[in-house]
């Protein structure tokens, strides 16, 4: 049996994947340069007008609406989380290249979800768009984020746009599959209701499914946020700029100190960020009172 | 068998069902109309129907063919006004049969009319207005949204048919108030009980003020007090409104209760349709027997059906001898005395009514027996069975104006309380040719039951 398989190795010829991508990856540079060139500046210019925002008030200023949002969306233990957070980052005096990533995973954020969540919806509604999508998902999150930096440079060049092309590919699919699975649980008793009482498909998915997957829908925007920082560092190998940045070069100078404080100032941002959106559909879902009446 | 029926001036209640069973016959058109409704699930649908013509069951079709037959040829009619219950054990094809009617699920063969219009040639958009406008509907689970109020619940219907909002919260308002939730409009659903939540339910296929409603199985999933609740609650309201109710159940005594006319599903098919009283007298297979054998009839039935005419009746305006004479003739060992508007005042027994007699009095007023045992039309039997604890009199039936309507006696109602059936499986016991003591001993028994009637 054994021997039947080493002979039958040398019977199954070269199949050369390798070189139809790199044909492919080549054929496109060539002929869609343009389309690319255009691409890259609007990614860059997103994540730079991020950026921008973000830093054209001084920290301390910055510091207190970031306070202000965490008090309203997770009350005040995460405002004082907040302030000792940023505290430290700017401490460390990290806060430009903190502004940087924080710019970086808020406009990768914004497009995964922009993307993600309408593919979710589209697969809760066509069994075949889920057949598609699955397999592609699992392909976005299992391939090497490495595999797929190399092309994104040679198709955008070095810099903001590549990082946040690879951040999209990698945080996306949690905001599919949470859409997805958020939609799919909606009970089908609201949703026969909903068409006994003559409800149009998008009457049905405007005021039935998505108030109820909104908790769901925001656990993945919260999962896609997190990814996006997990990928900060790696995005950094490619001239995306912040926190990854100063872990990238301490692990190259052997700097173990500076890509420390590179990599709490990430840490840091996560959990602030985690504190502040995993509540938002929770609290949406409370009931006004104490509940259980009956 | 029930002697006093034909007699008897018909009450209001049973008015109430006859008008409505018979609508046809008046004149009436039906409101829908459903001709050889049949659901397949699954592929191999005509081969699955062409095997249980044959006569195949249900579950050696399913082998063969891989498809479930939900409903099979099914054919009634509902007219404007009345509550028809679908019933069958679970599995037995209503809930399809009931979504069949607003195309919830597509059927396989057969049309449903409304109103004389065929359904099935009626675009997406033809049925969406149906739905939204015609007819409304309320589910066994319930299917409020939860992230809903009350209020926003309720409004629902009217939301996607694109009401306004200050009239959305008029007729929303309107319809909790019919359901009595009141004031509790910007509660959320989580707070309420099942119960409650049901009222919501109910009122939300209220507030769109549609003529047809269509129950599956709204008050299963309460427990039997709110339950019992609920039925009264839904019972005053289409008193009210008068909606045409296509009420889908597996309780019978709900059915009973609910129902001006019945249908029993087995397997997908109707096995048996009629009103309340037929299906109970006379039920038409061995399954159906089988599914009314627990209902307690004494619950069920009204005293009408106990109830037998008084032979004979005294006036208190007469004398003794007159009245004993009377008794005498017709063999009465106690008369019902009325005056003269034909109002109960009370019972003479013989004895009482001879000593006077004796005694040559003129008046049969000291005989009169006031105290006596009486019901109204429309009491359950479960009722009247207590007052023949520990006396043999009869007890009077009347009407709301007091006249005396009939009287029961031992004898007419044990004969209510048995069905032809059981008086035949009873007979059957007592075959002559099994020869031990106990069967002589129900022999005689069954044989003075078979008297009693």
């Amino acid at each position: 049996m054994i021997a039947l398989l080493q002979q039958g190795s040398g019977y199954v010829p070269r199949i050369p994947i390798g070189s139809w991508v790199s044909d492919f990856v080549n054929y496109v540079t060539n002929n869609f340069s343009g389309f690319f060139d255009g691409l890259s500046k609007v990614l860059g210019g997103l994540v730079g007008a991020f950026d921008f925002v973000l830093t054209i008030l001084p920290p301390w200023a910055m510091v207190l609406i970031f306070m202000a949002i965490a008090l309203w969306l997770g009350g005040w233990r995460v405002m004082l989380l907040t302030l000792v957070g940023f505290g430290l980052i700017l401490g460390m005096k990290l806060w430009d290249d903190a502004m940087t990533t924080l710019a970086l995973v808020t406009a990768s954020t914004a497009v995964a979800l922009l993307i993600g969540i309408p593919v979710g919806i589209l697969s809760a509604q066509y069994r075949s768009v889920e057949t598609v999508v699955r397999p592609i998902l699992d392909f976005m999150q299992t391939l090497p984020a490495f595999v797929y930096l190399v092309p994104a440079i040679i198709l955008l060049g070095l810099g903001n746009a590549p990082g946040l092309l690879s951040v999209v590919i990698f945080a996306m699919p949690p905001a599919v599959r949470l859409t997805l699975l958020g939609l799919q649980q909606v009970p089908k008793e609201t949703l026969e209701a909903a068409k006994a009482f003559g409800s149009t498909r998008w009457q049905t998915l405007v005021k039935v499914e998505l108030p109820q997957a909104f908790t769901t829908i925001m656990a993945g925007v919260n999962q896609v946020i997190m990814l996006a920082l997990s990928m900060v560092v790696i995005a950094a190998l490619i001239g995306a700029g912040g926190l990854g940045t100063v872990v990238y070069k301490g692990l190259s100078t052997l700097d173990v100190g500076t890509s420390f404080e590179g990599g709490l100032g990430i840490v840091i941002i996560a959990i602030i960020l985690d504190r502040i959106t995993r509540n938002i559909g929770r609290g949406r879902q409370k009931p006004g009172g104490k509940g259980g009446l009956a | 068998m029930y002697r006093g029926r034909k007699m008897l001036p018909v009450s209001n209640w049973r008015l109430v069902k006859e008008l409505t069973t018979e609508g046809s016959i008046t004149g009436n058109e039906a409101v829908i109309r459903a001709e050889k409704l049949t659901k397949v699930f699954g592929r191999g649908a005509s081969e699955a129907l062409r095997l249980r013509r044959e006569g195949r069951s249900k579950a050696e079709i399913e082998k063969a063919t891989g498809a479930t037959i939900g409903v099979l040829e099914a054919n009634f009619e509902v007219y404007p006004g009345e509550i028809f219950v679908i019933i069958g054990l679970s599995g037995s094809g209503k809930s399809t049969l009931l979504r069949l009617l607003n195309r919830l699920i597509e059927p396989t063969e057969g049309e449903v009319y409304l109103d004389g219009r065929p359904t099935s040639r009626m675009s997406a958009r033809q049925i969406r207005d149906l739905r939204r406008k015609k007819m409304g509907m309320v589910f066994q689970h319930f299917g409020l949204l939860p992230n809903r109020s009350v209020l926003g619940n309720v409004v629902f219907g009217l939301e996607v048919q694109g009401v306004s909002a200050s009239e959305r919260e008029r007729r929303g308002l309107e319809a909790l108030e019919m359901v009595g939730l009141e004031g509790q409009g910007e509660k959320r659903i989580t707070e309420l009980s099942g119960g409650m939540q049901q009222r919501v339910g109910l009122a939300r296929a209220l507030a769109t003020e549609q003529e047809i409603l269509l129950m599956d199985e709204p008050f299963s999933a309460l427990d039997p007090l709110i339950r019992r609740e609920m039925q009264n609650l839904f019972l005053d309201i289409q008193g009210e409104i008068k909606r045409t109710v296509v009420f889908v159940t597996h309780d019978l005594d709900e059915a009973l209760r609910l129902g001006n006319r019945v249908a029993i599903m087995r397997d997908g098919e109707i096995v048996q349709m009629g009103n309340p009283e037929e299906i109970l007298t006379n039920p038409a297979n061995e399954y159906v027997e089988r599914f009314i054998e627990d209902v307690d009839y004494t619950k069920v039935r009204k005293v009408e059906v106990a109830m037998v005419d008084p032979k004979e009746v005294a006036y208190r305006s007469e004398g003794p001898r007159v009245v004993l004479r009377r008794m005498q003739k017709a063999g009465l060992s106690t008369i019902f005395v009325l005056d003269s508007e034909r109002k109960l005042v009370g019972l003479c027994e013989a004895e009482a009514v001879s000593r006077l007699a004796q005694r040559g009095e003129g008046s049969l007023e000291s005989a009169i027996d006031r105290d006596v045992c009486r019901v109204e039309l429309g009491t359950p039997l479960r009722k009247v069975l207590p007052l023949f604890v520990g006396g043999n009199l009869p007890v009077a039936v009347t009407d709301e104006r007091e006249r005396l309507m009939g009287v029961v006696v031992k004898g007419s109602l044990i004969a209510a309380l048995t069905t032809e059936s059981e008086v035949e499986e009873a007979r059957e016991e007592v075959d002559p040719e099994a020869g031990d003591d106990s069967a002589g001993l129900s022999s005689s028994a069954a044989a003075e039951e078979g008297a009693s009637r």
